[in-house]
């Protein structure tokens, strides 16, 4: 749910938690990214860092520069539309990812078109994940690739990429042990959300694709293509295609196609 | 030939680190860094740049020598146990290497981590604006990597090294210390009082699965009120999280930026450096302060640190290390209760 009042809540002394609720919601995440950018426009002296999450907007700051008083008012004055006016026509979904509804987008969200090949040879997982939900592996290809994804965050190892808006016939518990290190580009499901691999790490979701798209790459800056507020459209390739597609990747060359808003 | 480290032997666990990298966490990037700032910025300060990088080093230990000329090194952390071509060394020093000499650092009676600085700076390119390494994604130091024996590390904008060994004065080196104090929240509302009486209450011991990324404690399993899961939320240096088998989890220098586990409580800014030089098998009790408290031990961990770091003769000949560790010859160490 959104909370009728956001949350100001200390993790620890240096780092303020503005929580605007505990679901994956897009009208959620929007007001959480809204006040991010404000925050970064503003550039407050003493604010260090900000983590943008589904739900909150993690504040780094100096305490000995600015007090926790200074900071809770000045993000009031910085939320676009005020705190509590907005509360009221927040969203009060199921505390579940969204079903497949367009992908509410930020100020500035853009949406983009994402190669993705579901080839069981790269997907590791797209059989298991298909029996666990009782669908043909081609069923499930289709049925993701048919979804706009909202980007919510960033998190875990750098580039990955959190995305809600999975189809509700997809959603999949998460392993009770992880399976193990994801190749690179990995696209997975779980725990009712997709998301976007870099680097190979164990993890309780499941490979169902794979993208040539390097998501987070230091010869970009910022490294990351897509931001969170972003939309993402997964454009099905072949094995043949995705082989293609990597090497031009692994020369540098960014994949995923920005389309206009419609 | 260009001045450089040669690393003879290194335990699991060396690594570049530098103040860490700033400004990523959103892009799902882990800052890393030291595990005891203040130790790592003793050494940094010592070597003449605390912006600086040094090496970091586990209870593994690290040996090095120098090629192609001597290089100054500054060190601090732990009561690790040196040696310069055997012989014993103060635990916070400053001494020229020369080439062909060996510098041994060991674990010694106490404290986890220690910092190496040279008087100059590692030939290394940073990235993301640190040299800072983090091995889960392959970034930053050494091609993104722990360190290993052969491995060389260039140095370049070399300053004098001392002329024979002496003895950093750093105010803010902080020992290992049982108690450590925190700050209860941002999810202690999905634990019962009960709950939170029992985390405050109980002695903890510092698990052997312990790393840069988390030291994990040993002790009862605290119950969750309302299940063990919540929509990711974001993670600094400190946060106690509560996983599903109850055992508590502190994050630390190599922590992912985000989170799914409830945090009880975050340890202080000013106890963080105390805690990371924990061992495992060390005892460790939670003290709840407020903010207040929090900030303005803050401030006075701050102010020690202003204070500078001194460079100061060492005053005995040939001494042997168990009477150099008994000694406390590094100024200024408060005990923990002082800062109450």
């Amino acid at each position: 749910m959104t909370y009728p009042q956001p949350r100001f809540l200390d993790a620890g002394e240096a780092a303020l938690v503005v929580e605007f609720g505990d679901s994956v919601d897009p009208a959620l995440n929007a007001r959480v990214l809204c006040l991010e950018a404000a925050l970064q426009n503003a550039a407050p002296r003493g604010i260090e860092e900000t983590i943008p999450t589904y739900r909150s907007l993690m504040v780094l700051y100096d305490p000995l520069v600015v007090s926790r008083a200074e900071l809770v008012s000045m993000l009031k004055t910085l939320a676009p539309g005020g705190f509590s006016s907005k509360a009221e026509t927040g969203s009060h979904e199921e505390d579940t990812p969204e079903p497949n509804r367009r992908a509410e987008t930020s100020p500035k969200g853009a949406c983009w078109r994402l190669p993705c090949c579901y080839d069981p040879e790269l997907a590791e997982d797209i059989a298991l994940a298909a029996q666990k939900l009782d669908l043909t592996c081609e069923r499930l290809a289709a049925t993701h690739a048919g979804a706009d994804y909202r980007v919510y965050m960033y998190g875990f190892a750098p580039g990955w990429c959190y995305l809600g808006g999975l189809p509700r016939e997809l959603a999949l518990p998460r392993r009770a042990a992880p399976r193990g290190p994801t190749p690179q580009g990995a696209v997975l499901i779980g725990g009712g959300l997709s998301l976007v691999a870099t680097n190979p790490m164990p993890t309780g979701w499941y490979v169902i694709g794979r993208t040539p798209e390097r998501m987070f790459s230091l010869e970009r800056d910022p490294p990351t293509l897509i931001q969170p507020g972003d939309a993402i459209r997964f454009e099905p390739v072949d094995i043949h295609a995705f082989r293609a597609l990597d090497a031009r990747a692994a020369s540098g060359e960014s994949l995923a196609r920005r389309e206009e808003t419609p | 030939m260009k001045a450089a480290l040669r690393i003879l032997s290194a335990g699991p666990g060396a690594t570049i680190q530098d103040a860490g990298r700033r400004g990523f966490m959103r892009f799902g990037v882990t800052p890393a860094g030291p595990m005891d700032r203040g130790a790592f910025l003793a050494a940094a300060a010592a070597a003449g740049d605390a912006h600086g990088a040094a090496i970091e080093t586990s209870l593994g230990g690290l040996e090095l020598t120098t090629q192609g000329g001597g290089i100054g090194l500054a060190i601090a952390g732990g009561a690790f146990d040196l040696r310069l071509d055997g012989r014993a060394l103060p635990a916070a020093c400053a001494i020229a290497l020369e080439p062909g000499a060996r510098l041994s650092i060991r674990a010694g009676k106490a404290g986890a981590w220690c910092y190496v600085a040279p008087f100059g700076r590692f030939a290394l390119s940073p990235v993301l604006g640190s040299l800072a390494t983090h091995s889960r994604a392959a970034i930053g130091g050494l091609d993104g990597r722990m360190l290993r024996a052969g491995d060389i590390l260039e140095i370049e904008n070399l300053r004098p090294a001392p002329g024979r060994p002496l003895a950093i004065e750093a105010p803010w080196l902080e020992p290992a210390r049982a108690r450590i104090r925190v700050l209860l929240g941002p999810q202690d509302d999905y634990f019962s009082s009960e709950t939170i009486e029992e985390f405050l209450s109980s002695e903890w011991r510092i698990s052997p699965r312990c790393d840069r990324m988390a030291y994990r404690l040993e002790g009862p399993a605290l119950k969750h009120l309302k299940g063990h899961d919540i929509v990711s939320d974001g993670l600094v240096f400190g946060a106690i999280q509560i996983p599903g088998d109850g055992a508590p989890l502190i994050l630390m220098a190599d922590r992912q930026p985000t989170g799914g586990y409830p945090k009880i409580a975050h340890v202080i800014g000013a106890d963080l450096d105390a805690l990371a030089q924990m061992r495992p098998g060390d005892p460790v009790m939670f003290e709840s302060v407020s903010w207040d408290q929090a900030v303005a031990a803050r401030r006075r961990r701050a102010e020690r640190v202003l204070s500078g770091v001194e460079l100061a003769p060492l005053k005995q000949i040939e001494p042997t290390s168990e009477f150099l560790l008994s000694r406390n010859l590094i100024g200024g160490v408060v005990d923990a209760k002082d800062q109450n």
